[in-house]
């Protein structure tokens, strides 16, 4: 077991609650037309993204997908960076060739997804390899979807990495829709970490509502890949509270299951946990409102106050020097 | 007749061609209950039920490779890429098998990809391909890239009836925003076959999908100037109707070939050989292309902008060729 202090739930807190304000802000930005491509949430995916992130070290490598932000965050992303990303600024990671959470920031060793679903996966046992021949001692935490995990490149991905013994975990963030299509279509076994056991490797499914199961079984996943033993698949069941995008009503999600979910809400989970255990006061919490508050207040002035790269930026850097 | 939109065409063609044909069904995510990303299909469920119209798992390669295989037994799949460019993750089965069964197998494999395709939308990089040059260099495929609605029905219905695997591209950004006439007869357009989609004696504009609708505006524009711009739309990319672009060409004596796609590598370079090789003498000036930049598509708006043809490069274009 690793036991969390308190300070660190309190980080945990903090990061959760900032995720799930950050990206309400990116759907108002969104609704007021501000974000002129898509945007995405991990509303009820919280837990998941911070708690798996928060098993990392510094030197840890991450490949997000579009319901990580809160990974993006623990790993040190800044609100301003997401920020410029989302509004598709010249100054932002990407420099506007992209959007959303589609950038690499190296020192940061954060490496956002493509968004070819699986794709990403053969590509992080990569980086895996390449931490293994250098005797770094990071490990790679990367994610797929319900339905993103029936794609091709995760098997060839999972065979790969389960042979080499490579530093990898993946979580397969089972939140009960993939865009319109229920997890029962998608799947005919009944967990995703059964399919671990075809990898030899160990496979477990989570309450990915819940900090404290996330945090602990990442954290053992990515100790035991650090120390050479090999992969972990880790199945982290949620539910996708929002729609698939901004756009998406997603009227075909059943009212009375997200009503269900509702209960289970990861950030008012952990709030009303850690009230109970007297570990955050209204003072504290009071603080942190604040906060978070004007850290994404700061972020959206000094985006939205960021310049469009100028269009003849567009045919530079096709190639590296 | 009905005024429809390119969208609500691709679906008419699809419904009607379902309804005659059992051996049609459709296999693609989401394209149930939901109807598709883009709603192509919505309704299809409910009239055709869920062996016909099959919401698959998320995995491009089975879908295609399902669809080749019920197609080598004589079905007649449609299968639907969410957008054009996920067709990659599923890219082997395709031009691997799927494009060479009729020559190793001597069996015909009648079936359609729908690409939902093309920039302009802010899709960034991987939601904008224009994938037509890929498949155009693999023998075995045909492909087709309506511009109106009017095409977009008979070219869909043309597809499911071809005995050849038929990549259909439908640009995305045509999808709501062009509407035209379309009749409710049973009615298909040969693939294969372009039309002159504005008579024209100074210049030819030789084009295909979005861009057709940039050269219509090109052409208004030019006409302004008193230049006579005769646009053609090619519909068809295989087989090219080299017939029309080269009696277009030995008209008008000058070609501009456009499309969205970037240039290097496009269908632009083979419509641009097959001109010097067959109408040189005809030609008063070299033939020119423009297409998109050598890039991939970029996110933020100016940089997309920057990237993509439109009316007014293409006016520019036009004018210089014109002037030569
Ligand atoms: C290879 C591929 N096919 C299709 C898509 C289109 N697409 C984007 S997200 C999505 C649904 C993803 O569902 P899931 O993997 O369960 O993740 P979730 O969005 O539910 O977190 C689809 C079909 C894609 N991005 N990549």
């Amino acid at each position: 077991m690793y036991r969390l202090t308190n300070e660190q739930y309190l980080d945990l807190y903090y990061y959760m609650r900032l995720t799930r304000e950050f990206e309400e802000t990116i759907l108002k930005l969104y609704r007021q037309g501000k974000i002129v491509g898509g945007a995405y949430t991990g509303n009820g995916n919280e837990a998941t993204a911070v708690g798996s992130a928060f098993a990392l070290e510094k030197h840890d490598y991450l490949f997000p997908m579009h319901r990580d932000m809160g990974a993006h965050l623990v790993k040190g992303q800044t609100l301003r960076n997401l920020m410029l990303q989302h509004l598709a600024r010249g100054n932002s990671l990407s420099k506007g060739r992209d959007g959303t959470g589609h950038y690499a920031d190296p020192p940061l060793r954060i490496y956002g997804n493509i968004s070819h679903l699986g794709a990403m996966v053969p590509m992080a046992c990569g980086v895996a390899l390449a931490s293994k021949l250098r005797r770094e001692g990071s490990v790679v935490l990367t994610y797929i979807g319900d339905g993103g995990s029936n794609v091709g490149d995760i098997h060839e991905a999972l065979a790969m990495a389960s042979v080499q013994r490579l530093p990898l975990v993946l979580i397969i963030e089972n939140n009960q829709f993939a865009y319109s299509t229920p997890v029962a279509k998608q799947k005919a076994m009944e967990k995703y970490s059964d399919r671990a056991m075809g990898y030899g490797m160990p496979g477990f499914t989570i309450d990915g509502t819940d900090i404290e199961e996330v945090y602990q079984v990442c954290k053992q996943a990515v100790e035991r890949a650090r120390r050479g033993v090999g992969p972990t698949l880790i199945e982290s069941v949620t539910m996708r509270m929002h729609g698939h995008s901004a756009h998406d009503g997603a009227d075909y999600v059943p009212k009375e299951l997200l009503a269900e979910w509702r209960k289970k809400d990861p950030v008012e989970r952990i709030e009303r946990t850690l009230i109970e255990r007297k570990v955050l006061t209204p003072s504290v919490k009071a603080q942190y409102e604040e906060k978070i508050q004007a850290t994404l207040d700061d972020a959206v002035r000094f985006a939205v106050e960021s310049p469009y790269p100028p269009g003849e930026e567009a045919v530079v850097g096709v190639y590296a020097e | 007749m009905a005024l429809l939109t390119y969208i609500e065409a691709i679906s008419k063609g699809l419904w009607e061609e379902m309804e005659r044909d059992e051996s049609v069904i459709l296999l693609g995510e989401d394209i149930g209950k939901f109807g598709g990303a883009f709603k192509v299909t919505k309704g299809f469920l409910d009239r055709f039920g869920e062996e016909r119209v099959i919401d698959t798992v998320l995995a491009e390669t089975a879908i295609l490779g399902a669809a080749t295989g019920a197609a080598v037994v004589g079905m007649r799949p449609v299968a639907e890429m969410q957008f054009a460019d996920f067709v990659t993750t599923g890219f082997s089965q395709l031009v691997n098998n799927t494009a060479s069964i009729h020559y190793r197998w001597h069996i015909p494999c009648p079936m359609v990809v729908r690409l939902p395709s093309g920039a302009g939308i802010h899709g960034g990089p991987f939601h904008s391909r224009n994938p037509e040059a890929w498949f155009f260099h693999q023998p075995g495929f045909k492909i087709v890239a309506p511009s109106f609605p009017h095409d977009a029905k008979g070219l869909i219905k043309a597809a499911v009836r071809d005995n050849n695997p038929v990549i259909y591209l439908e640009h995305k950004r045509l999808y709501r925003h062009v509407k035209g006439e379309v009749p409710d007869t049973d009615y298909t357009i040969e693939i294969g076959k372009g039309v002159v989609r504005r008579e024209g004696n100074d210049l030819s504009i030789i084009t295909y999908g979005a861009t057709v609708h940039q050269a219509l505006e090109t052409a208004d524009a030019m006409a302004k100037e008193g230049v006579s711009v005769e646009v053609v739309d090619l519909l068809s990319l295989m087989p090219l109707d080299t017939e029309l672009i080269l009696a277009s060409v030995r008209k008008t004596g000058k070609a501009l070939i456009v499309h969205e796609d970037n240039l290097t590598g496009g269908i632009g370079g083979e419509i641009a050989a097959i001109i010097s090789e067959k109408a040189f003498e005809h030609l008063d000036a070299p033939v020119r292309r423009l297409g998109a930049l050598d890039i991939p598509t970029p996110y933020s708006p100016p940089l997309e902008e920057f990237f993509l043809p439109n009316a007014k490069k293409l006016t520019a274009a036009a004018r210089e060729l014109a002037a030569y």
